[in-house]
């Protein structure tokens, strides 16, 4: 039995182990090159909408908690209802998701996969917004009018609240990077 | 006229300048003050970078890599960050002692290289008490530091200087006895003769427990992370330089990595055989092996956590404090008893020394005046 403990054991062993991360491949996300996919049911940060099945009914503008969704409505000559003006405050709008359970059709607003909705400045509005939160400064160009929040290329419908969009996404990854180490690690040692 | 220092000749920096050299000696001066300070800035915009890559690597993650290919315009662009900031003095601060710490505390860092061979001879000043300036001259970067903390009136950088001093003035005597050793075994003060004492055997193999125990203190000494608790940023701010900006910081900033640079320049030139080197021309070796030496240092950063501030002194004056005095007298004994001992000989007994000293010492150190286990 060796009575010695504390002779720098730990040190050496501590120091063996970064040593052997030196040559791993990382395991952190490039962002920008790389991209994780996000959980399916994700509520991201933009929401769809459908001209074609939408009834005009302001379902959605009326459960909106914060007043982000400005959706203006007129009769039109065959006496049905129809969209004249439809806006979404996407600095305003938390995601809760709350526009989509009203939706009588179920067919007329989703929540998106994309989750990147960023700007490279932001012009102040204050026009038409005033007095709705304590801060009536508001980012012009998070507010999307019209036909750009109908589906467009690139955008993906988000699996929350629709099952049958579940199967039609890709599968989630948290540390992208990682799965790919381990795969390589697997293939090293089989 | 060709630069005599690069030529592989064994002469001289002195010597093989030519008599008609204009002004030879203010012209050595100069050359070798320009050639130094741009090699400090040089290596430490390099050592920024390499610590951040190789810091990353070993913690699996790449590091800075959008600036330049692998990142290598970092530095350049934290330079420039550095510079173009707002500098603040506090109101309240000791203005005259806000302003000239910075300046305190770089010059002692600078001061080191003047002795510190980079090739035969190649060097601002052959001193022949080499050592001995570069430990007095260092250790007045301390002065600097506690003008910094003192002269910011702020609690978290007074409690960092305070922390400095305590820490450094403690390593310092270890430090100091671990290269006792060394001069002993090369009987010379000046660096240049040390480095010429280490043509077949490096001193690492000599004198194994001396180099732990200089590079342990070292590490204390530039506050590297084991022992940073001076600027322990989760619990001082950022210890003593927290009320410095702008230019200021980047002379404290470049204070930190010259002091680590001349650390590892000197654990080069003592223990790793300085300029000696096979094949390489010997200013390249001596790059080679400080470049080892300050990894070395970052791979430890990688590895250890912060130690406590007990924990810190009671290392230094129960753990190693001992074992240097112990080292000192020994190599002392070893020289006077066999004074044509071949080296490897001395270094194989020293070897077999420092080990059992290593595990005796690990039981006898307590922490905690005996009371608490740790």
């Amino acid at each position: 039995m060796f009575p010695f403990e504390r002779y720098g054991k730990g040190i050496a062993k501590g120091m063996a182990v970064t040593f052997k991360h030196f040559g791993r491949k990382w395991i952190t996300t490039q962002y920008p090159e790389q991209k994780l996919n996000m959980s399916r049911r994700i509520r991201g940060t933009d929401i769809i909408w459908v001209r074609e099945t939408c009834i005009a009914c302001q379902a959605c503008a009326r459960a909106c908690p914060v007043g982000a969704i400005e959706m203006q409505v007129s009769r039109g000559e065959d006496k049905k209802l129809k969209v004249d003006f439809m806006s979404i405050d996407f600095s305003l709008c938390i995601f809760c998701g709350l526009c989509i359970e009203p939706c009588p059709p179920g067919n007329a607003i989703y929540m998106s996969h994309n989750y990147e909705r960023t700007t490279y400045r932001c012009t102040d509005i204050s026009a038409g917004h005033e007095d709705i939160t304590p801060s009536d400064k508001r980012c012009n160009e998070l507010i999307v009018v019209g036909d750009d929040l109908e589906m467009a290329e690139g955008k993906r419908k988000s699996a929350y609240g629709r099952p049958d969009e579940y199967e039609k996404l890709p599968r989630q990854t948290l540390l992208l990077e990682q799965i790919q180490y381990l795969d390589d690690m697997r293939k090293k040692w089989g | 006229m060709t630069m005599p220092l690069i030529g592989s000749d064994a002469l001289s920096y002195a010597e093989a300048l030519p008599p008609d050299w204009p002004g030879s000696f203010w012209a050595h001066i100069f050359f070798w003050v320009i050639l130094l300070i741009l090699f400090i800035t040089v290596i430490v915009l390099l050592f920024t970078w390499l610590e951040r890559r190789w810091l990353g690597r070993l913690q699996i993650r790449p590091g800075p890599n959008r600036a330049g290919p692998f990142g290598l315009l970092q530095p350049i662009a934290d330079v420039f960050k550095l510079l173009l900031k707002e500098d603040i003095v506090p109101d309240k601060a000791d203005k005259w002692v806000h302003w000239l710490a910075p300046v305190v505390a770089l010059a002692p860092a600078l001061l080191v290289f003047a002795v510190i061979p980079f090739q035969d001879g190649a060097l601002l000043a052959d001193l022949n008490i080499g050592i001995l300036f570069i430990l007095a001259v260092s250790s007045m970067v301390v002065i600097g530091v506690f003008m910094a903390g003192w002269g910011s009136s702020n609690k978290y950088s007074l409690l960092g200087a305070m922390r400095t001093i305590a820490q450094e003035i403690s390593y310092e005597i270890p430090l100091v006895l671990s290269i006792v050793g060394v001069i002993i075994i090369s009987g010379t003060l000046s660096l240049n003769e040390m480095v010429k004492a280490q043509q077949d055997v490096a001193f690492i193999f000599v004198q194994p427990l001396g180099f732990i125990i200089y590079i342990t203190a070292a590490l204390a000494e530039v506050a590297r992370t084991p022992f940073d608790l001076i600027e322990a940023d989760s619990e001082l701010v950022a210890g003593f330089h927290t009320e410095y900006s702008g230019m200021k910081f980047a002379l404290f900033f470049l204070v930190e990595y010259a002091e680590t640079l001349a650390v590892a320049a000197i654990a080069t030139t003592l223990f790793l055989g300085g300029w000696q080197g096979p094949f390489l021309p010997p200013w390249m070796w001596f790059i080679i092996k400080l470049f080892a030496v300050f990894m070395f240092i970052i791979w430890v950063r990688g590895t250890l956590p912060r130690l406590r501030i007990d924990q810190v002194m009671g290392f230094a004056w129960k753990f190693l404090l001992p074992l240097a005095l112990i080292n000192v007298v020994i190599t002392g004994v070893e020289v006077l008893a066999w004074p044509d001992a071949p080296l490897l000989a001395l270094g194989i007994i020293n070897l077999v020394v420092a080990a059992v000293l290593v595990l005796l010492m690990s039981k006898l150190f307590k922490l905690g005046g005996g009371r608490v286990p740790v």
